[in-house]
């Protein structure tokens, strides 16, 4: 039998340093995914394809929940669409018990489609129509106030609603990490959101129900969580001292990392970020530091995103072709770029090849298949020599890629979830020119072309 | 073409230029072409002999073998 091969290459060794990474893990081949291989995966749904492990979401989920409610007695999930809003994925965490979080009304009608009652639902966001606000506040959803304006709006209908609606207010604030996130919400510093709590309270049109924040995304302080609890804690404090009001619960966001490494850091994120049980020990002990009686603390609500489906999500892609730059560096073109790999803007995703392979590494870019300048999925990955034809696997690609994908140039790839049992199923259908042009209309002055 | 006298290599694919104090690592097959180029084979025999010892298309094969004796050059490993 002839041996594998594999394009001859010499690689220049530096003086002893180290690998950056220090670890094998980037190439370790990948066969297999919750014991599906990767390669009868491809076979059967194509390439690219994405890859969802439902063992890991639920295992990600109950952790979490676990963490918390072994420290607070009180908490509720409420799962962020926008991370991820293929149905399968969210009806796994409604199953589990997670509450929905959505942000305009195209995610509040998702909700809806995937049975959760209108009460569970919080509606968050900058832009929310009247036709939204009525339909959320006739539901009992929980209404996020985002600003004045908003506020006012909801004055404006509330003849036309037919119950009082369910508001919070975001809290935007100093947590000493930089920079603020300033721009969603009322400002605690400058007394601006207790100032908009008041004229809730005194419209006597709505009920005023919690606080909420969200003090920014992929946070690795515990300590800014720390602060937001005890300014929130403030604010709930004088709602029910001064305003006669007390609150229901306190709703501190998302904003826990994934283990994934963002771009340019020298340390992989396995090494850097905190736990959810480090984030979930500050929170509940600055929560009981707010000297609530058992019978009147309120509820702890958690809007986790990218902590509990990054590392569920799979991306496998096929090896287009080698080249060798002019300035020496190897490239390898993979089949799939940033067109579904958004979030490569931000992270060094780890990559795997599928396929045994011999001990020879070389540091190389990674290109997508779009012919653009930007689509770069790594600017610099210690792998294998791959070959045409060969697959790899991205790995922590469940957050942000399945909404904030573009169909730019190509056409998204098939999605399947392997379920608890092993069984593979497709949770959402490659799209096809058809499916991409049935939204469009050509003028019939345009109907005739020859050439 | 032939690798420069005093240049080193063993068997795992370990390169070492005792006139510039580089060294480098070779994969298998590009340690196995080392080695041949060593004893002093030619081209043609050796893309030969990997044609029928590797699962490889000779089309490919000729563009990694330009691509590969580049690398030897700019490396300075081979006699000019
Ligand atoms: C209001 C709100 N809640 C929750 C999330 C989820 O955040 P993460 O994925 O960082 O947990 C976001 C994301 O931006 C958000 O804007």
């Amino acid at each position: 039998m002839k041996k594998n091969y594999e394009s001859p290459v010499i690689q220049k060794m530096n003086g002893g340093l180290m690998n950056k990474f220090g670890t094998r893990t980037e190439y370790e081949p990948v066969k297999q995914i919750d014991g599906v291989s990767v390669q009868s995966l491809m076979a059967e749904f194509g390439s690219p394809l994405f890859v969802l492990s439902e063992r890991t979401l639920r295992r990600n989920y109950q952790d979490a929940y676990r963490a918390f409610s072994t420290r607070y007695p009180n908490i509720q999930f409420a799962w962020s669409y926008k991370t991820n809003y293929l149905n399968a994925v969210c009806r796994v965490f409604h199953q589990e018990g997670s509450w929905a979080e959505v942000v305009s009304g195209f995610e509040y009608q998702k909700a809806l489609g995937n049975g959760v009652p209108g009460n569970k639902i919080i509606f968050n966001g900058p832009e929310k129509t009247n036709e939204e606000l009525k339909l959320a506040a006739d539901n009992g959803s929980l209404i996020h106030i985002d600003h004045f304006d908003e506020l006012f709006q909801l004055l404006e209908i509330s003849d036309q609603l037919k119950r009082k609606p369910r508001v919070a207010i975001r809290v935007n604030m100093d947590t000493g990490v930089y920079p603020v996130w300033n721009r969603f919400g009322f400002n605690y510093e400058n007394g601006q959101a207790f100032d908009a709590l008041k004229k809730i309270v005194a419209s006597e049109k709505m009920e005023l129900t919690g606080l909420h924040c969200h003090i920014g995304t992929y946070m690795l302080s515990t300590n800014a969580y720390r602060t937001a609890v005890k300014k929130l804690g403030d604010l709930a404090w004088k709602c029910k001292t001064e305003l006669n009001n007390p609150l229901q619960y306190i709703d501190i966001g998302g904003g826990f990392p994934s283990t994934n490494t963002l771009r340019g850091s020298f340390l992989p994120g396995t090494d850097t970020v905190p736990s959810v049980d480090e984030f979930a020990e500050a929170i509940s002990n600055q929560l009981q530091e707010l000297g609530y009686g058992s019978t009147d603390i309120p509820l702890l609500i958690l809007e986790s995103g990218r902590v509990m489906v990054d590392d569920a999500g799979y991306l496998l892609s096929t090896v287009v072709a080698n080249k060798r730059l002019s300035d020496g560096r190897r490239a390898t073109i993979l089949d799939a770029g940033v067109n579904v790999l958004f979030t490569s803007f931000w992270y060094d995703h780890p990559i795997s090849p599928a396929q045994d392979f011999t001990h020879h590494t070389e540091d190389q870019v990674l290109y997508g298949p779009l012919c653009m300048n930007i689509d770069v999925l790594r600017q610099s990955a210690n792998l294998p020599l791959l070959n045409r034809g060969d697959k790899v696997v991205v790995h922590k690609v469940g957050a942000y890629n399945m909404t904030q994908w573009m169909q730019f140039i190509h056409m998204r790839p098939n999605v399947v979830m392997i379920d608890e049992q092993g069984k593979v199923h497709l949770v959402r259908e490659a799209e096809t020119l058809a499916y991409i042009e049935q939204q469009e209309r050509v003028p019939e002055h345009l109907e005739k072309i020859s050439l | 073409m032939y690798l420069r006298k005093n240049i080193a290599t063993s068997e795992s694919g370990f390169i070492f230029n005792p006139a510039t104090g580089d060294s480098f690592s070779a994969n298998p097959v590009a340690a196995e072409i080392l080695r041949q180029l060593k004893q002093g084979t030619g081209a043609a025999q050796i893309k030969e002999w990997l044609l029928e010892s590797y699962e490889v298309e000779p089309l490919r094969l000729e563009r990694d073998w330009d691509e590969f004796i580049n690398q030897l050059k700019e490396a300075n490993l081979l006699e000019s």
